[in-house]
C-alpha cells in the first residue's frame, strides 16, 4: 500500500502529555470559573469585595458581639445582637399563648403527623392499608388534641399563636385546597355550560383579588352574611378563606396538567367503557396531578408563606410574635432584627426543602432530552 | 317499565331512566348547582339585610361624597381633609398603582440582572446570587416588607441626615430629593421629547421596511437618542433652560421643600421589587436555559457577535418562554402591595380601612377594594396578552 506517499506508522502509542499547567488543579479551575474573561474577573472581585464587607460584619454581630443572656432589653449592649429573649420567648414563637401544661397536646400532633405524612407521600410502607386509613383519621385526632373534647381540657382558638398557627394554617390549606382545586379544574373544562361558568368566575375572581381583601370578608362580612345566632371560630374562618384561596390557585395548576394530556387518552377511557368519572379516576388525574406536581408543591409553599397574612386580621403568629416582642416596652429597640431572623429562618427552612423536593421531582418526572 | 327509552331520540322520555342518560343528567345536575346558588345568595342577601338593619346602618355608595376628615400624607393629587371618601379613594388607587409601577420597573431589571447572573460561568457570583435568590423567595413578603420598613425608620435622624451633595437626604422620615419646577418654556422641550419618540417610531418602522426591501441597515438607535434627547436638550438650552429644582433644605428639626418619598413607600417599594425580582430571575433564567444550545453555536456560525447574539436569537426566543409567567408575577407584586396596610403605606386598602373604621360601610368598601383589583388585574393581564400575541413564534 504505497500508493499514499505521506503515509506514516507507527509501532507504538506515544506517551500522553500532561495537561497544560494553567488548565488544570487550582490555577485552571480559578482561571475557568472566576477569570475566563476580564468582565467575569471585575465580577469576582466585586463579589470578593460584597463577602469581605459584609459576611465580617455580620458574623461578628450574630455571634460574637451577641449577648446570649440577660433579663430585658437593656441587658444587651447595642453592638452586637441581643439573643437574651430567646430563654424565655422561644416557646411562644412555637405555640403562641397555647397553656404551657398543654405544649404536650402540640408536640403529640406533630409526631403523629409524620407516619400521617409518610402514608401519604409514599406506597411502599408496611401496613400501608391501614396507614391510609389513620392518615384519613389524622385531622379529626389532631383537631381532638388541640382543640380539646373527649375529656381534654378545651383551649379556646384565639389561643393558638406562634408558627403552631402557620403550620396548623397551612397544612389545612394544603390539604383541603388539593381536592377543591381538583373539582374546580374538572368544572372549568365541563361540557356542562353552568358549571363551566361558575369554576371560571369563581377561580378568576378569587384569583384577581388580594389574600387580605378575602381575609376581610371572612372577619368583617361573614358575620354580615350569617343569622346573628351562628357564631363561627375566627380560626375557622380564616381557614376557610385560605383553603378557597389557595384552591383557585391550586385549579390553575391542575388545568394545566389536564390539558397537557392527550385527547387519545380521554377517548381511549370512553372505549373501554369507563364512565366520567371512572375516566378521570383512573385514567386522566393520576397523569395529569403527577405532571402539575411541581406546580402544586409552588402552590404550597406560596400558601405556606401567606399565612403569616392572619397578622393584619390580629391574630399571633410567628411574625405576630415577633412583632410583640419589638413592641415590647422591656425590648424595645432591642431585638427587631433578630425576632425576624428567627422568623425567617423557620420559613426558608420549611419553604426551601419543600422548593428542594419539588425540584428534585421536576427532574424525575422530565422525560425530554436537550 | 313498559315504554322504551330511547336517550336523545323522539320517543318519550322515561323519567325514571333519566340518571343513566348523561345528558339529562347534567341538565339536573346543573339545575341542583343553580338552585343551590340561588338559596345560598338569597340566604346571604336576607341575612344581610336583617343584620344591617338591625346594627342601624343604611347600605348604598353614598357615603363616597361625605367629608372625610382625615389627612393623608402621601398623595399624587390634591387631597385634603375637606375632602370626601371618593377622592380619598382615589388617592389610595392612585398610590397603590404607583407602587405598583415603580416596583414593576425594579423587579424586573433585578430580575433580569439576577437571572443571567445567575447563569454566569463565574462560580462566585452565581453561587452568591443563588444564595440571595433561594432566602428572598423563601421567606415570607409580608416579614421582608416590615424588615425594610423597620431598617427605615432606624436610619438617623433629620438633623443627622445622609446627604448627597446637599442636594438629596436620606433619613428616618424617607427619602428627600429636588423638586422640579417646570418654568416657561419646558413645556415646549416636554412636547419635543414626546414628538421624539413618535418620529422614532416612525424611524424604526421605515428602517425595518427598507432592511427588509434592500438589505441595508440603519442605526436606529442613535437616531432616536438624537431625535429624543438630543434636539430637546439643545432647544432646552436655546430657550433659556427653563427648568429649575426645588432643593430641598436643612432645618434643625425637619427638611423643607424637595420631594419627599416616604419611608414606608421606599421600604414597600424595596421589598416587593426583591421579593418579585427574586421570582423573576428564576423565570429569566428558565427562558434563557429553553433556549437550545445550538441556536447559540448557529449565531456564532453566522458572524454575530456575542451581545448581538443575546438581543436578536436568544432574547426573542426566550420571551415567548419568559412573558407568561412574569405577567403572573407583576399581578403578585400588584395584589401584593396591599400588605402595605400592615406598615400604614396610604394605599387603597389601608385608606379604606380607614374610611371603613370611620363610616362603618364595611361591605361598600370591601367590594370597592375588590373591584378596584379585579379591573387592575384584567388590564394588567389584557397588556401582557397582547404584547405576548405580538411576539409570539407566528407558524405557517
Amino acid at each position: 500500500m504505497t500508493k499514499y506517499a505521506f503515509h506514516r506508522s507507527r509501532a507504538e502509542m506515544l506517551p500522553e502529555r500532561a495537561p497544560p499547567l494553567t488548565s488544570t488543579g487550582v490555577i485552571g479551575w480559578v482561571r475557568t470559573n472566576l477569570f475566563s474573561s476580564w468582565l467575569s474577573a471585575v465580577l469576582t472581585v466585586a463579589s470578593i469585595a460584597v463577602l469581605a464587607l459584609v459576611l465580617p460584619g455580620l458574623i461578628e454581630w450574630a455571634f460574637i458581639d451577641a449577648t446570649l443572656t440577660g433579663e430585658l432589653g437593656k441587658d444587651c449592649p447595642s453592638e452586637g445582637a441581643c439573643w437574651a429573649w430567646l430563654d424565655q420567648r422561644i416557646t411562644q414563637f412555637f405555640y403562641g399563648f397555647y397553656p404551657v401544661e398543654s405544649y404536650w397536646r402540640v408536640n403529640v400532633c406533630l409526631a403523629l403527623l409524620v407516619p400521617a405524612l409518610a402514608y401519604m407521600l409514599f406506597d411502599k410502607l408496611p401496613y400501608a392499608r391501614y396507614g391510609r386509613w389513620y392518615s384519613l383519621a389524622y385531622p379529626v385526632i389532631a383537631a381532638i388534641l388541640l382543640v380539646g373534647g373527649l375529656g381534654l381540657e378545651v383551649i379556646r382558638t384565639d389561643q393558638f399563636g406562634g408558627f403552631m398557627l402557620n403550620l396548623i394554617a397551612g397544612l389545612v390549606g394544603i390539604v383541603l385546597s388539593l381536592p377543591i382545586g381538583i373539582l374546580l379544574a374538572l368544572g372549568r373544562r365541563s361540557r356542562m355550560p353552568i358549571v363551566r361558568w361558575f369554576s371560571v368566575s369563581f377561580i378568576e375572581f378569587i384569583r384577581g383579588v388580594p389574600l387580605i381583601t378575602l381575609l376581610f370578608v371572612a372577619i368583617i362580612l361573614l358575620p354580615l352574611f350569617l343569622p346573628p345566632q351562628v357564631t363561627l371560630d375566627q380560626l375557622i374562618r380564616v381557614m376557610i378563606i385560605i383553603t378557597l384561596f389557595a384552591s383557585a390557585y391550586m385549579a390553575e395548576v391542575i388545568r394545566g396538567g389536564l390539558q397537557a394530556i392527550p385527547n387519545g387518552q380521554y377517548e381511549a377511557g370512553q372505549a373501554m367503557g369507563l364512565g366520567y368519572w371512572q375516566s378521570m379516576r383512573l385514567i386522566i388525574l393520576p397523569q395529569a396531578l403527577k405532571i402539575s406536581i411541581p406546580g402544586i408543591v409552588n402552590t404550597f409553599i406560596g400558601l405556606f408563606k401567606d399565612t403569616t397574612l392572619v397578622i393584619i386580621i390580629g391574630l399571633f403568629d410567628i411574625l405576630g410574635q415577633a412583632r410583640l416582642l419589638q413592641t415590647n416596652p422591656d425590648w424595645l429597640g432591642k431585638v427587631d432584627y433578630e425576632t425576624f431572623l428567627l422568623a425567617a429562618l423557620f420559613f426558608f427552612v420549611i419553604c426551601f426543602s419543600m422548593s428542594r423536593y419539588s425540584l428534585n421531582l421536576e427532574k424525575r418526572l422530565d422525560t425530554t432530552r436537550r | 317499565m313498559s315504554k322504551k327509552a330511547a336517550p336523545g331520540g323522539s320517543g318519550g322520555f322515561d323519567i325514571s331512566r333519566a340518571w343513566t342518560d348523561e345528558r339529562a343528567r347534567g341538565v339536573i345536575f346543573q339545575l341542583l348547582l343553580v338552585l343551590g346558588l340561588a338559596l345560598l345568595a338569597a340566604f346571604i342577601v336576607s341575612n344581610t339585610i336583617t343584620n344591617l338593619r338591625e346594627a342601624g346602618l343604611s347600605s348604598g355608595y353614598g357615603f363616597l361624597f361625605d367629608t372625610s376628615a382625615f389627612d393623608i400624607n402621601q398623595r399624587l393629587v390634591e387631597y385634603s381633609s375637606t375632602s370626601t371618601y371618593g377622592q380619598a379613594f382615589v388617592v389610595g388607587a392612585l398610590n397603590t398603582i404607583l407602587v405598583a409601577v415603580m416596583g414593576v420597573v425594579t423587579a424586573t431589571v433585578i430580575g433580569f440582572v439576577a437571572g443571567v447572573l445567575r447563569l454566569s460561568n463565574n462560580f462566585l457570583v452565581s453561587r452568591i446570587v443563588a444564595a440571595w435568590v433561594e432566602f428572598t423567595r423563601n421567606v415570607p413578603v409580608l416579614l421582608q416588607i416590615i424588615f425594610w420598613w423597620l431598617i427605615m425608620l432606624a436610619l438617623p435622624r433629620v438633623r443627622d441626615s445622609i446627604s448627597f451633595g446637599d442636594a438629596a437626604f436620606l433619613n428616618n422620615r424617607g427619602i428627600f430629593l429636588p423638586a422640579p419646577i417646570f418654568e416657561d418654556g419646558s413645556a415646549i422641550v416636554l412636547a419635543l421629547i414626546l414628538v421624539g419618540v413618535v418620529a422614532t417610531v416612525a424611524v424604526r418602522y421605515w428602517a425595518r421596511k427598507r432592511q427588509d426591501a434592500t438589505g441595508r441597515t440603519f442605526p436606529v438607535g442613535w437616531a432616536g437618542l438624537g431625535l429624543i434627547v438630543g434636539v430637546p436638550l439643545i432647544v432646552y438650552f436655546a430657550v433659556g433652560q427653563p427648568l429649575d429644582f426645588d432643593i430641598p433644605e436643612k432645618k434643625k428639626f425637619n427638611l423643607k421643600g424637595g420631594f419627599n418619598v416616604t419611608p414606608e413607600l421606599v421600604a414597600l417599594w424595596l421589598a416587593l421589587s426583591t421579593y418579585t425580582g427574586a421570582f423573576i430571575s428564576e423565570i429569566v433564567r428558565a427562558g434563557i436555559l429553553s433556549v437550545s444550545k445550538g441556536q447559540t453555536e448557529a449565531a456564532g456560525a453566522l458572524g454575530l457577535r456575542r451581545g448581538l447574539t443575546m438581543r436578536k436569537i436568544i432574547l426573542p426566543q426566550a420571551l415567548r418562554v419568559i412573558i407568561p409567567p412574569m405577567t403572573s408575577q407583576y399581578l403578585n407584586l400588584t395584589k401584593n402591595s396591599s400588605l402595605a396596610v400592615a406598615i400604614g403605606y396610604q394605599d387603597i386598602v389601608s385608606i379604606g380601612d380607614t374610611i371603613l373604621n370611620q363610616s362603618g360601610q364595611a361591605l361598600e368598601v370591601i367590594s370597592l377594594y375588590m373591584a378596584f383589583y379585579l379591573v387592575l388585574s384584567l388590564l394588567t393581564s389584557a397588556f401582557m396578552n397582547w404584547y405576548n400575541k405580538r411576539i409570539a413564534l407566528v407558524e405557517r
